[in-house]
């Protein structure tokens, strides 16, 4: 038995690691093989980005060898696909090879695309990627007072990012000494400040006694960089002196290429974690088309159920667990504390108030995060 | 009327209803029509609200056995 997993984020590095320690005897045996390509020798804890730009870690400390991170038992080739052949049951890498299997894990993850908005790369500031996060600290090293825009684009990874940046906002220009002197206001897509209805009922009044302003109902259309205005969709126009953007992702560009799906998104069962019609190829994390939030945190729990399922067809001949639609996110308050989202498909999260503690936490995932991706956690 | 494309957005908490057929609009083409099913009983406001504010067109609202089947046409 072929087992191949394609990406070596989150998803793709747990599901391997499980899969290792679940069929070591099978892997010792010969009986079965678990190989892994990645398009990178290094693994980025990406929640980290938003400490980055806020100067609270060094862009270093976001990464380990991704060599380090897998058992001996994974065979592991940084040689990213660069064409899949379900149909044969095969896939192409960049350096020419062609790698078979029997069972497939697509894991290739998502990227952020704020070209495909007129402007936006011009004129905005993002914290998705090291260079850009490095870049968003310099400017708000720099910034001396005015108006802050914080605009959401659809669809985008980490949905708490958006209130998170503001809570951090409002700490960084306190601890400055010119929170007086800055205009903080929040921009978002939908009639409500954050899309889960107990995260906006709770992050209003937070926004309210910050004295963070809001405007619902926003869709980013362009940036005008030059005179420094952001248009939108529904028609309105927002004068800033700094911009910062949770920007627009898509999925990888060969998932698009072989048309495995529109956006780069897979048609996925949202139970199986299975390619609609495809039994044999599993899809997990941001490369879904589920309902889901993109997040390492659904990245984690389907990967579980990925791991456990694969590993039991091979025991067993079937899968034995469903993906209920599990979610945990974090969520960074502002003056060092914190709470948190737990949900599923039909549970919505119960907000507890934000403490020390759970921020504390929080830090302490930021290392643990390395345990987690390992499988052990 | 002619639906190109259903989004299945019913028991989802997160990115939600709203947040699917924005994401789902701005590669459709004008005259495409998506019909979205939620089981969020705010999306029979608050989808309105969004498609009459960015100038798309409500072609359909029903409920049907508790899931919402809200049909809009692209535009612009």
């Amino acid at each position: 038995m072929r087992i191949l997993v394609v990406g070596g984020g989150t998803a793709g590095t747990i599901i391997a690691n499980n899969l290792a320690r679940r069929l070591g005897p099978e892997t010792r045996s010969g009986k079965v093989r678990i190989t892994m390509l990645t398009a990178s020798d290094r693994h980025m804890y990406q929640p980290g980005l938003l400490y980055v730009a806020f100067g609270q870690m060094a862009p270093d400390q976001l990464y380990r060898d991704q060599a380090s991170l897998l058992e001996p038992n994974i065979d592991f080739h940084v040689d990213p696909v660069k064409q899949f052949m379900l149909d044969k049951n095969q896939v192409k890498t960049e350096s020419g090879k062609v790698y078979e299997y029997d069972i497939i894990v697509i894991a290739t993850g998502s990227r952020m695309v704020p070209d495909e908005t007129p402007g936006l790369t011009e004129g905005a500031e993002f914290f998705y990627t090291e260079a850009s996060a490095v870049k968003m600290y310099q400017k708000l090293r720099e910034f001396k007072g005015g108006k802050v825009a914080v605009a959401v684009g659809v669809p985008h990874k980490c949905p708490i990012a958006p209130v998170e940046v503001m809570f951090a906002l409002n700490d960084f220009f306190k601890a400055r000494g010119i929170r007086d002197k800055v205009n903080l206001k929040y921009y978002y897509p939908i009639g409500r400040i954050h899309t889960i209805e107990n995260v906006a009922k709770w992050a209003k009044p937070e926004f309210d006694k910050m004295g963070i302003e809001y405007e619902t109902l926003f869709n980013i259309r362009e940036v005008d960089a030059k005179n420094k205005i952001l248009k939108s969709e529904e028609g309105t126009e927002v004068e800033y002196d700094l911009l910062i953007v949770i920007p627009q992702h898509r999925g990888m560009e060969v998932i698009e290429r072989d048309n495995l799906g529109q956006g780069g998104w897979i048609p996925t069962d949202r139970y199986k974690l299975t390619m609609n019609g495809h039994e044999n190829v599993y899809v997990v994390g941001d490369t879904t088309n589920l309902p889901v939030s993109k997040t390492g945190s659904a990245a984690h729990f389907q990967a579980e159920v990925v791991a456990e399922n694969i590993a039991s067809i091979i025991k067993i001949g079937s899968p034995v667990r469903d993906y209920d639609g599990k979610v945990y996110c974090f969520i960074e308050a502002g003056h060092e504390k914190a709470t948190y989202a737990m949900f599923n498909y039909l549970n919505p999260p119960d907000l507890k108030p934000p403490s020390k503690p759970m921020h504390w936490f929080k830090l302490s995932y930021n290392q643990m995060y390395w345990t987690s991706v390992r499988g052990l956690l | 009327m002619s639906v190109t494309k259903t989004i299945d957005a019913r028991d989802t908490f997160c990115p939600g209803p709203l947040m699917e057929l924005i994401s789902y609009m701005k590669h459709a083409s004008v005259g495409d029509v998506v019909e979205l099913l939620s089981t969020d009983t705010g999306s029979a406001n608050d989808i309105p609200e969004w498609v009459k504010k960015v100038g798309h067109e409500m072609v359909g609202t029903e409920q049907v056995d508790g899931i919402w089947h809200l049909k809009v046409r692209k535009a612009k």
